[in-house]
């Protein structure tokens, strides 16, 4: 009886198997590889999009090309000043600078897809529009027509 | 000979221990390095360029909707001031005119919603108004897809889209900016 009893003892609990847990983690893996995409250029402007209902999805992400449009970042602010700035790919931009960047992505696009190239703008919702209207007038001079106002769907407030 | 026999099985399994340690690292790079993209926004479609002065809306002025942005973020619509809460409804009222009232426009296909900003508008706010001009749109067509096809307009055939898409087009032209306000 003790005998029985002592080895019980020693034995303890069952350890918990993790054998599954390789699984688990390569399953979030995977979620995440596949919902995130690879941060390609690092922002040097604030952007906070505001929040809008009308949403259309960018569907082929190769034709969309980025503008951002903000204040520059703390680390920035030195060089840069607080005024609204363009960024465009990882550095900062002049208006003057759009045609070639539009050209320069233009000529990334198989041509028959030329035409379904689609500019996103991400702009801070505290930017005023005066540098908006500006991009705008650009991009139709470098007709470049379908945009897209980068913006979050509204969440509600309780 | 027994011996040797016990060590050949040992070796033969390989030790998934780490595994989940090689996961999990994995794991933790792709979330350090990676953004839940975010990828929405609203479709426009700007005019092309052009040097010609714009068509002059004033003669047909029962169908230009013109609203106005200021640099303080208020509204004037058609000359009267208005909350950012009225638009949709007021804009569809409108667009679709129910009542066939004579200030309102004579059909949908007709009605030119006009949208001016000022320079010191905020970004924000001009978005919202857009949102809420293009909201009224899409409600409309909305509606008019359920009363015909009794299907919301999203899960309508291409060619039933298309033919609500032409008896309600979507035309929200931008003047040129007015450049009273301060910009920030």
């Amino acid at each position: 009886m003790s005998k029985f009893k002592d080895s019980g003892l020693t034995q303890g609990a069952p350890g918990l198997n993790t054998a599954s847990l390789p699984d688990i983690v390569f399953m979030l893996l995977f979620f995440f590889m596949v919902v995130t995409k690879l941060r390609d250029t690092e922002l040097k402007v604030t952007v906070k999009t505001p929040e809008a209902s009308q949403l259309t999805k960018l569907e082929n992400k190769s034709l969309v090309n980025f503008i951002y449009i903000g204040r520059p970042t703390a680390k920035y602010e030195q060089v840069y000043g607080t005024k609204p700035r363009i960024q465009l790919g990882d550095k900062f931009a002049d208006m003057n600078e759009i045609p070639l960047f539009l050209e320069k992505h233009r000529l990334s696009v198989p041509e028959s897809q030329v035409g379904q190239v689609t500019s996103s703008l991400r702009i801070d919702g505290d930017v005023t529009m005066g540098i908006v209207g500006d991009i705008k007038t650009a991009l139709r001079k470098a007709n470049q027509l379908k945009i897209n106002y980068s913006a979050k769907p509204i969440q509600e407030k309780n | 000979m027994l011996k040797k026999k016990k060590k050949h099985r040992m070796s033969s399994e390989i030790n998934a221990g780490s595994m989940a340690d090689i996961a999990f690292l994995l794991l933790i790079f792709f979330l350090v390095t990676t953004q839940i993209s975010e990828d929405k926004g609203l479709l426009v479609k700007l005019p092309p360029w052009s040097t010609e002065p714009p068509p002059d809306f004033k003669a047909n002025s029962r169908n230009l909707y013109s609203v106005l942005v200021n640099a303080q973020n208020q509204l004037l619509v058609r000359g009267k001031p208005m909350d950012i809460e009225m638009l949709k409804e007021n804009t569809k009222l409108f667009i679709s005119n129910p009542r066939q009232e004579s200030d309102k426009s004579t059909s949908p296909q007709d009605a030119i919603v006009s949208l001016k900003n000022d320079r010191g508008t905020k970004y924000k706010t001009y978005l919202r108004v857009y949102n809420e001009l293009q909201a009224a749109y899409a409600e409309l067509r909305n509606e008019m897809a359920l009363k015909k096809y009794a299907k919301e307009f999203e899960f309508l055939a291409d060619s039933q889209k298309k033919e609500i898409r032409e008896a309600i087009p979507l035309i929200i032209s931008e003047a040129e900016p007015t450049a009273f306000g301060e910009e920030k």
